[in-house]
């Protein structure tokens, strides 16, 4: 586990590839996930977008290996080719606080990810002064504001010292001012090298946010590739709709 | 109505009394149901978490005799304690019939399903809160339960408090196995019943105040700690 205040970019991230091949989950009836192929950077910024449905949760799911796919492979790679397991970290839409400190919310994510005892404090104390929240170290975390929340969430994952944060909806239950927070967070945790995967609705916050583009419909990949051409031009007429707010059938 | 009143008063002299008949008796059901409860906790918490974290097949139906067991009626509890502690039981040999320890047993197995039950649907719920986020750091089966009870502690002390409510006022197991004997395992409601039927008023009536009370600051205990819990963590 890298330290989580002052992670240096790893040099085994750069370049290095989520590759999914053939990517699929059923269930039921429901193809979540239908024939997935994408080469997904550990590094750098990537934001999947695409309507309700679309099967962008279930996609970090499946790349955390939270679920497990009913076709296809997931594996990780190095700029090399060479297989190699990125270290990764889910931050969920509504995040799970434990009934317990702030501080303890962090220390319980690291004991179960056994760092020793002593390392726990300090580990989780640098984490949360990386998202502002060392004023509130010793409150409930209950008690918090959903972007407090939410920042701690962040914390507890990044304290964990992942190659990439994989992200689902962070800001959808954020005011603007929240949302901002987490989002200029991300954007510091990607400048230090710490990959982000995340998902959201808001078009407007992947044009800030993204490097690259997943877009994805009905559990299938419809476009992916750099966050600026897709703006500017996307390749497919299911692309050109979404990006002119048209409803996806 | 003057009787009564008479009956209330010298109720009230036998538990000003510390050196009178009502305080044994107060103390040794205290000592029975509290222990009963601990023996049934120990024994229902980890089933609970069992029972929340294992998929298996029937596991509806057990827990479906499990719910049905809280309602568990005291005499046939008693009954079934009888028969095991009896000369001719299998547990016989051992001598516990009609003893403190008899009485134990029978609150045990009384409150075991009540505990269980409670705590089993506490867990389960905490499971359903904490259970993707907990899988996402890779807990083990270890660690998860113990997320969970620490979680739900509250709830869980609150299933514990309900069992000990449940023992501390049951009469029928602990007559049938205690026998009721003065001095050895004469408890509060076994008292109270016997002394009504003797027509001994004051001192049924003083055990029943004290029951009473029992019972509600076990409730007040239960209600407090939940508040305490929702003000203090959320």
């Amino acid at each position: 586990m890298r330290s989580a205040a002052s992670a240096d970019p790893r040099s085994e991230a750069a370049g290095a590839l989520l590759r999914l091949r053939g990517v699929g989950l059923r269930a039921g009836a429901l193809d979540v996930l239908d024939g997935v192929d994408l080469d997904l950077p550990v590094a750098g910024r990537t934001v999947v977008v695409g309507p309700n449905g679309a099967g962008k949760s279930t996609l970090l799911a499946a790349l955390h290996g939270l679920v497990a796919t009913t076709a296809g492979t997931i594996e990780g790679v190095d700029a090399r080719g060479a297989a190699w397991r990125p270290r990764l970290a889910l931050v969920f839409q509504r995040p799970v606080m434990l009934r317990r400190s702030v501080r303890a919310n962090v220390e319980h994510a690291l004991a179960v990810a056994g760092l020793p005892a002593a390392e726990r404090a300090q580990r989780a104390d640098a984490a949360l002064a990386d998202v502002g929240l060392a004023y509130a170290a010793g409150r409930p975390a209950r008690r918090l504001s959903g972007g407090e929340q939410q920042r701690l969430a962040v914390a507890r994952a990044q304290a964990l010292g992942p190659d990439c944060l994989l992200l689902d909806e962070p800001t959808s239950s954020l005011d603007p001012a929240a949302g901002a927070a987490v989002e200029r967070h991300l954007m510091a945790l990607s400048a230090r090298g710490i990959g982000v995967v995340m998902t959201t609705h808001d078009l407007a916050q992947a044009r800030r946010v993204a490097e690259r583009i997943v877009l994805m419909h009905r559990g299938r990949v419809v476009e992916a590739g750099e966050a600026g051409a897709f703006f500017a031009s996307p390749r497919t007429a299911l692309a050109r709709r979404f990006l002119a707010g048209d409803w996806l059938d | 109505m003057d009787g009564v009143a008479a009956s209330a008063r010298q109720a009230v002299g036998l538990m000003l009394d510390a050196e009178g008949a009502l305080w044994p008796i107060v103390s040794l059901s205290l000592q029975v149901s509290g222990l009963a409860t601990l023996i049934a906790a120990a024994i229902a918490l980890p089933l609970a978490a069992w029972l929340a974290l294992t998929p298996f097949p029937g596991r509806g139906a057990v827990v479906a005799v499990l719910n049905a067991l809280m309602g568990l009626p005291a005499v046939v509890v008693g009954l079934l304690v009888y028969l095991l502690l009896s000369r001719a039981g299998p547990l016989g040999p051992l001598g516990l019939l009609f003893t403190p320890g008899a009485m134990v047993i029978a609150q045990s197995m009384l409150v075991l399903p009540l505990i269980a039950a409670l705590a089993r649907q506490t867990l389960e719920d905490t499971l359903a809160e904490c259970g993707p986020y907990l899988r996402s750091l890779g807990a083990s089966r270890l660690q998860t339960i113990a997320t969970l009870l620490w979680e739900g502690r509250f709830s869980l002390f609150t299933a514990v408090l309900a069992g000990f409510g449940r023992a501390a006022a049951e009469v029928g197991a602990v007559m049938m196995v205690g026998g009721n004997i003065d001095g050895v395992t004469r408890v509060m409601t076994t008292a109270i019943a016997l002394e009504t039927s003797k027509g001994d008023l004051p001192l049924a009536l003083g055990l029943g105040l004290v029951l009473l009370a029992v019972v509600v600051a076990v409730n007040a205990g239960a209600f407090g700690v939940r508040q305490y819990a929702i003000r203090r963590f959320g």
